[in-house]
């Protein structure tokens, strides 16, 4: 850990302003990423206030039981990668690598989920732009068009993550490590924020029928 | 043993523990909204189901996103302004379309 430090040559005090400046960074970009989403749910919420009977007529479509079980496995991917920063920190870095496979796993798993479930949809003809899909009432067609950009939006965002987190491993050990955390830190805070969108996702678009 | 190892790390992260109980109360909670959903609560039902997502977002921000154990301000201060900032464009965006 000393050893890297005098490797890159950089003082103490030099390294921890990088991380200060990487943490602010990280938390600035999650700001843009609360607003963009923040935008999205507004519109939303517009859309069914608008069309409140076919919102809820539209939501009745969706799986309930694919929106809970994928809520209880990004909760507990959540709880995984809070586990890894915290072995990390602890100076366990195989600890930190296994929780941080796991996380990937549990991220996986949320997208093979999804997939089976937007493959239900597409079954049933319901896409974007498809004909069954026009044929129902507008406020029909407004609640699809915000399920699949949304959770699609969402799905990106997963495997976003799930890429940084594959990165992250590969480095765990060597430039990341108990010493310089920062690198998996804001990974992690990445996929909590991932977690925070689905919790507010869930309930408005699987459970108002 | 949680608590003495908070005292120690002079109470920068929370344990093992303190995370497993985090995640329990999400657990809970997640289990209360989809139970809540199946019954009619008319008018109330998007109100309690945004609170239980406002309390749940508000766990993994604090415990998981180390919020609570922050001591930058500037980093403090950044979600109060960005949901402030929603909160305008929200209620603007009401305005309109209520009273157009």
């Amino acid at each position: 850990m000393s050893d890297t430090h005098a490797s890159t040559g950089a003082s103490p005090e030099s390294l921890r302003f990088q991380e200060e400046r990487g943490k602010v960074g990280m938390w600035l970009f999650i700001c843009t990423e609360v607003l963009l989403f923040g935008g999205l749910f507004l519109l939303y919420s517009v859309y069914r206030y608008k069309h409140h009977v076919d919102f809820h007529a539209a939501s009745s479509d969706l799986s309930r039981f694919a929106g809970t079980l994928n809520t209880i496995v990004l909760i507990t991917s959540s709880l995984t990668a809070a586990l890894a920063v915290h072995a990390l920190g602890e100076g366990a870095v195989d600890r930190a690598k296994l929780f941080l496979r796991v996380t990937i796993l549990f991220g996986l798993t949320f997208l093979v989920v999804k997939s089976f479930e937007w493959g239900a949809k597409f079954e049933h003809g319901l896409y974007p732009n498809a004909p069954v899909l026009l044929g129902m009432p507008k406020g029909q067609i407004l609640f699809f068009g915000l399920y699949f950009s949304m959770t699609g939006l969402h799905a990106v965002h997963v495997i976003v993550g799930m890429s940084i987190f594959g990165w992250v491993l590969g480095h765990l050990g060597s430039t990341v490590t108990p010493s310089k955390p920062v690198v998996l830190e804001n990974a992690t805070l990445f996929w909590h924020l991932v977690d925070v969108i689905w919790i507010f996702l869930f309930p408005l678009f699987y459970l108002i029928s | 043993m949680s608590q003495s190892e908070g005292k120690t790390t002079s109470a920068a992260h929370p344990g093992n523990r303190s995370y497993l109980t985090v995640w329990g109360a999400l657990v809970l909670l997640t289990a209360l909204t989809v139970t809540m959903a199946s019954l009619d609560l008319g008018a109330l039902a998007i109100a309690a189901v945004l609170t239980i997502a406002a309390v749940k977002s508000s766990l993994v921000l604090f415990y998981f996103m180390h919020l609570r154990y922050e001591r930058r301000l500037l980093i403090r201060l950044l979600m109060p302004i960005v949901l402030a900032t929603l909160a305008i464009f929200i209620g603007l965006t009401y305005t309109d379309i209520l009273y157009r």
